[in-house]
């Protein structure tokens, strides 16, 4: 996974609720046995047309957000199917943090395993987002992860918060099974004993 | 359990006193290490496995020279991308999919996990077979990469969805790192009234706490109607946690539950299910134990539910009317409200019941067990399938299907004008052969009526069994109490 420390870029402004991750890639994009070429099918059914020509009207088919690397969207956002063919998408097409008041739970744990920074602002502070991502290529703005701030084109810092652990491992771009591998003495302590107690649990 | 911060209430491994609920119990009896953030690292006692979640993370195991550390605790089923017609007897035609198969195939042969085959007997959707085939018991950690696992916490487990580097995660260390949840309570009491079931139930859970309000919560579903569930309604209500925002759904297990898995094939036997019965009477929720939150809801107020919108969340009961997008205030939603009603090809003041549906589907992890189908054999007997409309009836599984095959429920349906075909997710997520066409309305039985959820431009609204099959049957949404089953004879 590649670390994610500071990001300054383009902000696509979608005022949406409740984008599921059907939304994000649809189901019939799931065939891939790969990580990667999501991008391509992000928000599909958005973004084409049925003769698959690009819908002019979908934001990522506007200058300059057809090169955004923020998302910022309104409440639940990642709701739906656990597919995490979903950060892999936004990962594959170029964005690498969504801003948003609030995110569904897997989506969350999904993205912070692929280095896709969910960031969560009151919804206020998301309008507020938009309007200055509407400004277009010279409103810039900044995710800082180290300092745990949003720089808004102005100036103006707005602090968010983050679970300590994801961020150190989102920080130093860590692969947290090899940090469980050293538990595994616990591991094999607690298959013994419930082993003993639950012997149906084993062997079926 | 959650992105969420810990709180409080759940303490990890041991450190917990006093009155315990039932998600707490399974918690603490899965956490091996506590690390110094809160974090627990939990044991994970069942992992279903499927085709389009895990080839990426049997990749990550090979490029790391990882093995699979439970494949006794593993079980891979296909399910998701699969035609539900004959043709699969002859093969599968989509070349992605049949990759997709294929990988699966080498995988479990690879590291050697349990692979039920898609000609198999058992094979099915995967939410439907733990249960079935007794491998989802009370007491256990169940995970798989779809957001469905919800639908275990029936059996009284805590089983919940998760993405495929989790995947991975849970085969190289038989483990999950999370934070514990919140426990919130959805309290269902007093009789359901005629006509209505488990999903009428669930959509009006979600319908009163939206999409979002379980979030970072497991739901614990109580009360006198919860207890009358049978264990296929516990599974429809558990499946559409997710739907509320909650990853897990849970309903404690009782003589109902125990009874099931002394049917099972592959649950424990004899002794052993003594034994195991001994250990899970433990496990209900203890008197005085703490909710985040609770919700009531009065049963006998339930009626026939219907999704009218693109989240499960925009759900009326069946003698409404289509509602105004005017009325809403603030103006991003007033303009989300207004999409959602030209997506979905309505207008304000409409009666749901008059709108004419194109196809109605029976089946998915929500609702495509044998009870989902006698309900809907029940209805469609003796009757005809409106002119016009393509009425599939997909079980949730090749058990299932024998099953209603040997009590004549396939005759009726097909008799009625509805198509019988064979296990599989199928219209719910348009990722296989079935899939609405763009514009098409449809009833059905799924979970999800997200925009091209069943098909790029279809229209889904989502109904109980027993609304869908009489919706075939009038051509339109209808109301299934006007549709009472006519005398077997």
């Amino acid at each position: 996974m590649e670390a994610f420390t500071t990001l300054t870029g383009i902000a696509a402004p979608m005022p949406k609720a409740n984008v599921d991750t059907d939304q994000i890639i649809p189901a019939r994009f799931l065939k891939s046995i790969s990580r990667t070429g999501f991008g391509k099918n992000l928000f599909a059914n958005f973004r084409y047309r049925e003769d698959g020509s690009e819908n002019p009207d979908f934001v990522l088919n506007q200058e300059p957000y057809r090169r955004a690397e923020i998302l910022i969207a309104f409440e639940n956002f990642g709701c739906g199917s656990s597919r995490e063919h979903a950060p892999w998408a936004l990962l594959d097409y170029g964005i690498r943090c969504v801003i948003a008041p609030d995110f569904a739970d897997i989506f969350h744990n999904n993205s912070f395993k692929n280095g896709v920074l969910p960031v969560k602002l009151p919804r206020e502070v998301c309008a507020q987002l938009m309007e200055d991502a509407k400004m277009g290529g010279n409103a810039r703005i900044t995710v800082d992860l180290e300092r745990q701030v949003v720089v808004r084109p102005s100036g103006e810092e707005i602090p968010f918060e983050i679970d300590p652990l994801r961020r150190h491992l989102l920080l130093n771009g860590l692969d947290d099974i090899g940090q469980t591998m050293q538990h595994a003495p616990a591991i094999d302590g607690f298959e013994a004993k419930q082993r003993a107690a639950q012997p149906w649990l084993y062997g079926a | 359990m959650s992105a969420q911060k810990p709180h409080t209430g759940s303490q990890a491994s041991g450190a917990r006193t006093g009155a315990r609920t039932l998600f707490d119990k399974i918690w603490d009896a899965h956490v091996v290490e506590t690390l110094p953030d809160g974090t627990a690292l939990l044991y994970i006692d069942l992992h279903l496995t499927h085709e389009v979640t895990t080839p990426q993370a049997f990749d990550g195991l090979r490029a790391a020279g990882r093995k699979v550390r439970r494949p006794d605790a593993t079980l891979a089923v296909i399910d998701h991308n699969i035609a539900t017609d004959a043709s699969r007897y002859t093969g599968i035609v989509d070349p992605e999919s049949r990759l997709q198969v294929e990988t699966l195939e080498k995988n479990v042969a690879e590291f050697g996990v349990p692979f039920i085959p898609l000609l198999d007997d058992r094979q099915g959707i995967v939410h439907v077979i733990g249960p079935e085939l007794g491998r989802s018991l009370p007491g256990m950690t169940i995970v798989c990469g779809d957001s469905h696992t919800s639908t275990h916490g029936a059996m009284g487990a805590l089983a919940f969805g998760i993405g495929t580097s989790e995947v991975e995660h849970v085969l190289a260390t038989q483990t999950l790192l999370q934070k514990p949840a919140k426990n919130m309570q959805v309290l269902v009491e007093g009789n359901l009234a005629v006509g209505c079931s488990a999903k009428d139930i669930t959509l009006a859970i979600i319908g009163r706490i939206g999409t979002a309000g379980g979030t970072g919560h497991v739901i614990e579903y109580a009360g006198d109607a919860i207890r009358a569930l049978d264990m296929a309604g516990r599974m429809t209500l558990c499946n559409m946690s997710i739907e509320g925002g909650a990853r897990a759904g849970m309903v404690a297990p009782d003589q109902t539950t125990f009874d099931y898995i002394a049917r099972t094939p592959q649950g424990p036997k004899g002794e052993a299910l003594e034994r195991a019965i001994a250990w899970w009477k433990t496990l209900p929720t203890d008197a005085g134990a703490h909710f985040d939150r609770v919700v009531r809801l009065a049963a006998h107020e339930i009626a026939p539910q219907v999704t009218w919108g693109t989240s499960p969340e925009d759900v009326l009961p069946i003698t409404a009317t289509v509602p105004d997008p005017e009325t809403v205030e603030d103006e991003a939603r007033r303009e989300q409200f207004r999409r959602k009603m030209h997506y979905m090809g309505l207008t304000p003041g409409q009666r749901l019941q008059d709108l004419p549906v194109d196809v109605v589907f029976i089946g998915s992890c929500t609702n495509s067990r044998i009870e989902d189908i006698r309900i809907a054999a029940s209805i469609a007997r003796g009757r005809k399938v409106a002119d016009g409309v393509r009425a599939l009836v997909v079980p949730g599984s090749g058990l299932v299907k024998k099953q209603a095959e040997a009590e004549g429920l396939d005759r009726i349906l097909q008799e009625a004008g509805f198509e019988w075909r064979e296990a599989g997710c199928s219209m719910c997520l348009g990722m296989n052969p079935d899939k609405l066409k763009p514009g098409q309305r449809s009833a059905s039985t799924s979970n999800r009526n997200f925009e091209g959820r069943q098909g790029p431009g279809g229209r889904t609204h989502l109904v109980s069994p027993a609304t869908a099959a009489a919706s075939a049957l009038a051509g339109r949404l209808a109301d299934v109490r006007d549709f009472q089953p006519k005398d077997a004879r």
